[in-house]
């Protein structure tokens, strides 16, 4: 008895090493961005300051990047969960002719790497002369993201017994009512956790934005841009400040998913 | 019209998919055997030799990044599975505190986390830097433009891809399983070996596709954390298309890339045996 509860204390600290080790990068960037650095690189500690939460919006293209990422997170994901959530209602809820290639589509879109549906992408807009700009990373960031809101959708919806909606036409609701007052309060968490994920998969992408992006710069374009000439630790804040909110709304969604059952 | 409407809903992003999934794949394979250059366009000349150039050019790129890939795979598992398998079997109530913690790195941008490696590694950073002023390591020691950092940092960025498919087919493991293996005098190890372990075997598939696959075809960790001799498939493929408009070669790269990735997905499934790969596939 003593030897297995050795190895599962061994085993216990080791998962406490491995989320240590995964964590760490996200110490340094916040620790760095209260760095009160003289010279141009960021790299070494030289005292605590709050000044470039202060100016966090000094360096001004580096503002309009991390906008020009908001906005298209904000378009991309609204786009993506309204037809996501449609195409994951058909796939879940009823049959029709093509849904074998649909569900292969849909596969195919999650399991294409970055590098080839971004290098694809340009193929097609220079062989159509389709100048690149906000538009075309809209249009990549939905082909990325909609096969993960079918999914989530889709997951859900199978759960939800079909004798509810039927109980309601029954009532006299209409087709819209129904979907409106029955289905999708019912696939909401789904739907929710596909916008949250479409969200930061779009705010997150490098590779694909990279070769559609035309003379738009996004926040992590900027940043490899940024590389070799040392990044500002302003990039430090504001990744502290989206990691921040990206956590507490994450832990909010979790703690009103327990207080619904 | 109720016949019409599963057609009507899944039409937006069934004509989205299509046209910009599907129909680039033929731009793509289509530019990949033209011939010309970005200033006087392109022209359709079937020259199949393309893709020989790229090879011979670049194929040592492929074959580094394959590896790359591959080690920080076999990396991952290693490395990921015993979490995964504390995590099921011993997490107890707070398992869903553990599969946060292990995902709180995807808060923080992909790109920033990397370069946030790149400074902890560096050569007088921090970490070496201090150890140097101790004494303890010597002065031209380093880690960074060499293939562990980019190894490293692969293992690092994709590690919860693996951890997280393993950890849903070991929680799915019914505890008295394993009791009944115990009580018909199987040690410990051997229950393991013989019973936990194939169970989960769905999940590592599952794993590998997904860390392979996107570790492979990375360009960021070899760029940000590599040197010139680690450069990978996915820098060659950006410098291409983007830097030189060299846009055959970089077509025939990705579509090279593209059909190594699958045939490799392909051998594997079938080493594994196909049931477990529409398992995987369903989930």
């Amino acid at each position: 008895m003593r030897g297995i509860r050795l190895g599962d204390r061994l085993l216990h600290i080791y998962t406490w090493i491995i989320i240590v080790w995964l964590s760490s990068p996200i110490a340094v960037m916040i620790l760095f961005g209260f760095n009160d650095k003289k010279s141009k690189s960021n790299t070494s500690w030289q005292g605590f300051t709050l000044r470039w939460y202060a100016e966090l919006f000094d360096i001004s293209d580096l503002t309009v990047a991390l906008r020009n990422s908001l906005v298209i997170a904000a378009v991309s994901t609204v786009i993506t969960v309204v037809i996501g959530t449609m195409l994951g209602l058909a796939l879940g809820r009823h049959r029709f002719r093509g849904k074998g290639f649909t569900n292969f589509l849909v596969f195919a879109a999650i399991s294409t790497p970055e590098l080839v549906m971004g290098a694809s992408l340009l193929s097609l807009f220079v062989s159509g002369n389709v100048p690149r700009d906000a538009n075309t990373i809209i249009i990549a960031h939905v082909l990325f993201s909609v096969s993960f809101v079918v999914v989530t959708v889709r997951a859900r919806i199978v759960t939800l017994d079909p004798s509810l909606e039927e109980a309601a036409r029954d009532l006299g609701a209409t087709a819209w009512g129904t979907f409106r007052q029955v289905t999708l309060p019912s696939i909401m968490p789904g739907v929710m956790a596909g916008a949250m994920l479409s969200f930061a998969l779009s705010i997150d992408d490098y590779v694909v934005t990279s070769f559609v992006n035309g003379s738009t710069v996004t926040f992590p374009l900027w940043i490899v841009g940024a590389v070799k000439t040392g990044i500002p630790p302003q990039v430090n804040v504001m990744g502290t400040l989206i990691f921040g909110i990206g956590v507490l709304i994450a832990i909010g969604n979790a703690v009103a998913a327990r207080r619904r059952t | 019209m109720r016949r019409l409407t599963p057609y009507l809903l899944a039409l937006p992003s069934w004509l989205w998919l299509a046209i910009f999934l599907v129909v680039p794949m033929a731009a793509m394979a289509s530019v990949s055997l033209q011939t010309g250059n970005a200033i006087d366009g392109f022209a359709m000349t079937f020259s199949f030799s393309n893709y020989s150039d790229a090879l011979g050019r670049y194929g040592t790129q492929l074959a580094r990044s394959l590896v790359y890939g591959g080690l920080a795979t076999v990396a991952m598992l290693v490395i990921g599975y015993p979490v995964a398998y504390w995590i099921a079997f011993k997490g107890g109530t707070r398992k869903s505190v553990y599969l946060f913690l292990l995902l709180l790195p995807f808060f923080v941008s992909f790109v920033l986390r990397t370069i946030s490696w790149n400074f902890l590694l560096s050569d007088n950073g921090i970490l070496f830097g201090t150890l140097k002023g101790w004494g303890l390591l010597p002065a031209d020691f380093h880690v960074l433009a060499t293939t562990v950092a980019v190894v490293g940092g692969l293992t690092y960025n994709f590690l919860p891809f693996m951890i997280l498919p393993i950890y849903v087919s070991l929680e799915r493991v019914d505890p008295r399983v394993i009791e009944a293996a115990q009580d018909l005098y199987a040690t410990r190890a051997a229950a393991f070996r013989r019973v936990v372990l194939p169970l989960s075997l769905p999940g590592v598939f599952a794993g590998v596709l997904m860390t392979f696959v996107p570790a492979t075809a990375d360009p960021i960790n070899a760029q940000i954390l590599g040197g010139t001799a680690n450069t990978m498939i996915g820098n060659i493929i950006q410098t291409e298309y983007l830097t030189n408009l060299n846009y055959p070669t970089a077509s025939a790269l990705s579509f090279t890339l593209m059909a190594v990735l699958l045939v490799g997905i392909f051998v594997y499934a079938r080493a594994l045996g196909t049931e477990n790969v529409l398992e995987a596939a369903a989930r």
